[in-house]
């Protein structure tokens, strides 16, 4: 399914957080979306889930506008792991990836068979079906992030939304969770903030700064190194890697006398 | 299925309140008064098995009241419930948005101006007319650019509630000494003096509230998840959450209003319930409803039974019956296992 961002704004109160964002997410194409803390990676995607209403534009799936979807129809197209879960309640690992059957279950009941299934294959999938019985708030931070995916898998969309899934996590898991997620052959937008991760999984990135989308393109085009020294303000040298050929992203600390400049907001690039 | 197990009970303590009393009945006996009225051309009800007393007794006196008890503590569990859901936090209980308080204010200026000379009605009334005030209020001060923030929602709940017993306070305390028994029997709580009519309303509003409740279930557990996680699974949260707002009002104002504050119920219901049967609303939600009805129908049996020939107030008894129970169910393991430790 095709997700197009067609000149989107949002504004939260006086503040404009971006404007006229224009991107193009091919059906089955993965796009990693960069940029420093609070440049508004998250809200850009909440815009696609109607988590947030865009001040300006609209966002689009195979054309059709998010906003003039029903609720649960936009559920059964997107699936989200977000960044925020809440531990308040005793909620099973398998009551929180049933939880993705909500778009599709009506009325008071118990589950089909059917949703038990996907639920199951969900888990295996993610190597988590040993903890189907475990309440979730007891669960490690790495044990957490694969059932949050299972539920999005067992939601079954075509498009899946990841908000920095990687929080957390330690590195083998980074890349099995990122290989789960994008080896599907899903439309997959994902806010991520580690370079290499983001060059070694997505099709596309592109890059949020400044109020806009500052570059956008294959990861070799963007994570250049003067685009990486203007959005975050670190040297960076962009190598080939030597096992995948894939763009790799070696960082060094700030020079002495750029120390100080480190901390300075990045300038925006002029697109 | 442990809510099915309930029902029996439920039906032991119906018979057992309606045979308990001053006049002299068997459960046998209140059992073939109960028949006797809800089918036709039963032979015992008028060949003098049954005195006129007896039947006055159990059909007019004990039957609604325990009825009463039943659909109040259904009602403050439920809502206790719901709340809890909707503002995502297990220590919300119904009284914390201030309706109770509304319902104390109007009843109190009932008693002290003196309307409420017949039958209890206008006291009633009163208590439902601030309770409504109180639910009014509480939404509009909770709003927050046209959505219900949570934490808002619980601060101005205090913070009103805080207020209007205040107002209550200075009521009671510079009215005549004899109004100020009123008062307090009204703020602690009570089912006594129960009548069919009375029922009527908080048993069409329980009865709204199960139906809606039940259909959203599932939403419901989405709701638990976080706001953002239910919204990604296609729940209109800010919607969600002032349906359930209004639901929990409705039921608490009913309920306050014909029976005073009686506490607790919903605080330790739902909560007891959780740890029974885990957190989904499919299974908690039967067992809270019929599981509020049977404690409180318990508790208003021991009410009028373990001070005989006074009655307490059934405030203090859920409170007092409720915390030890409670407490020895929170430091069990299942409890632990539950997340309540956390």
């Amino acid at each position: 399914m095709r997700v197009t961002f067609e000149d989107v704004g949002v504004r939260i109160g006086e503040r404009c957080l971006f404007r006229g964002v224009n991107l193009e997410v091919p059906s089955g194409s993965v796009l990693g979306l960069l940029g420093p803390n609070g440049c508004g990676k998250s809200t850009l995607l909440r815009t696609l889930y109607r988590r947030h209403k865009p001040t300006s534009g609209a966002v689009r799936l195979d054309g059709i506008d998010v906003r003039a979807l029903a609720g649960r129809e936009l559920a059964r197209r997107v699936a989200v792991m977000a960044q925020e879960t809440s531990h308040d309640f005793p909620v099973t690992v398998h009551g929180m990836v049933m939880l993705g059957r909500v778009p599709y279950q009506r009325g008071f009941g118990a589950d089909s068979d059917v949703d038990r299934g996907l639920v199951d294959t969900a888990l295996r999938e993610v190597g988590a079906l040993k903890l189907a019985g475990r309440q979730f708030a007891g669960l490690s931070g790495g044990e957490k992030q694969r059932v949050l995916l299972a539920r999005t898998l067992a939601q079954q969309t075509p498009v899946l939304i990841l908000d920095e899934p990687t929080n957390h996590l330690d590195i083998s898991f980074q890349l099995e969770l990122m290989a789960l997620a994008t080896g599907r052959g899903l439309t997959v937008l994902a806010a991520l903030h580690d370079m290499n991760i983001a060059a070694e999984f997505c099709d596309h990135l592109a890059l949020l700064q400044g109020g806009g989308i500052a570059a956008v393109g294959p990861p070799g085009d963007v994570l250049g190194e003067d685009t990486i020294q203007a959005a975050f303000g670190v040297r960076a040298r962009t190598l080939a890697h030597p096992l995948t050929q894939r763009p790799l992203i070696a960082l060094a600390r700030p020079a002495p006398d750029a120390a100080a400049m480190a901390h300075q907001p990045a300038r925006p690039n002029e697109p | 299925m442990a809510a099915l197990l309930l029902l029996p009970g439920l039906g032991a303590v119906l018979l057992v309140s309606a045979a308990t009393g001053p006049l002299a009945t068997t459960v046998h006996e209140s059992w073939l008064i109960m028949i006797g009225h809800l089918l036709p051309g039963m032979g015992w009800m008028g060949d003098g098995t049954i005195t006129v007393a007896q039947d006055q007794a159990v059909w007019n006196f004990r039957l609604p009241r325990a009825l009463l008890a039943g659909i109040a503590g259904a009602s403050l569990a439920l809502a206790g419930a719901l709340l809890q859901s909707n503002v995502r936090n297990p220590l919300a209980e119904p009284y914390i948005l201030g309706i109770s308080a509304g319902a104390g204010v109007g009843a109190v200026l009932a008693i002290v101006a003196g309307s409420t000379a017949v039958a209890g009605l206008g006291l009633n009334a009163a208590a439902f007319a601030g309770a409504t005030v109180a639910t009014v209020l509480v939404y509009l001060l909770a709003r927050q650019g046209g959505a219900i923030a949570p934490s808002r929602l619980i601060l101005a709940g205090v913070a009103l509630g805080s207020l209007l017993a205040a107002i209550t306070n200075f009521l009671t305390i510079s009215t005549e000494a004899q109004n100020v028994y009123s008062v307090l029997f009204f703020l602690l709580g009570s089912v006594s003096a129960a009548s069919y009519p009375q029922l009527v309303l908080p048993a069409l509003s329980l009865a709204a509230v199960v139906l809606y409740s039940m259909l959203r279930s599932r939403a419901l557990n989405a709701m638990l998840a976080g706001d953002e996680t239910a919204s990604a699974l296609g729940v209109n949260v800010p919607a969600m959450r002032r349906n359930l707002l209004l639901a929990t009002a409705l039921l608490t104002a009913t309920t306050v209003a014909v029976c005073g504050g009686i506490g607790f119920v919903g605080l330790v219901v739902p909560h007891a319930t959780r740890l029974l049967v885990g957190a989904d609303h499919r299974a908690t939600l039967p067992l809270t409803v019929l599981g509020g009805a049977f404690f409180l129908m318990v508790a208003d049996l021991l009410a009028r039974t373990i001070a005989q020939p006074a009655e307490i107030p059934l405030g203090i008894l859920t409170a007092a019956v409720g915390a030890p129970f409670f407490l020895w169910l929170m430091r069990t393991r299942g409890a632990t296992a539950a997340g309540v430790d956390q």
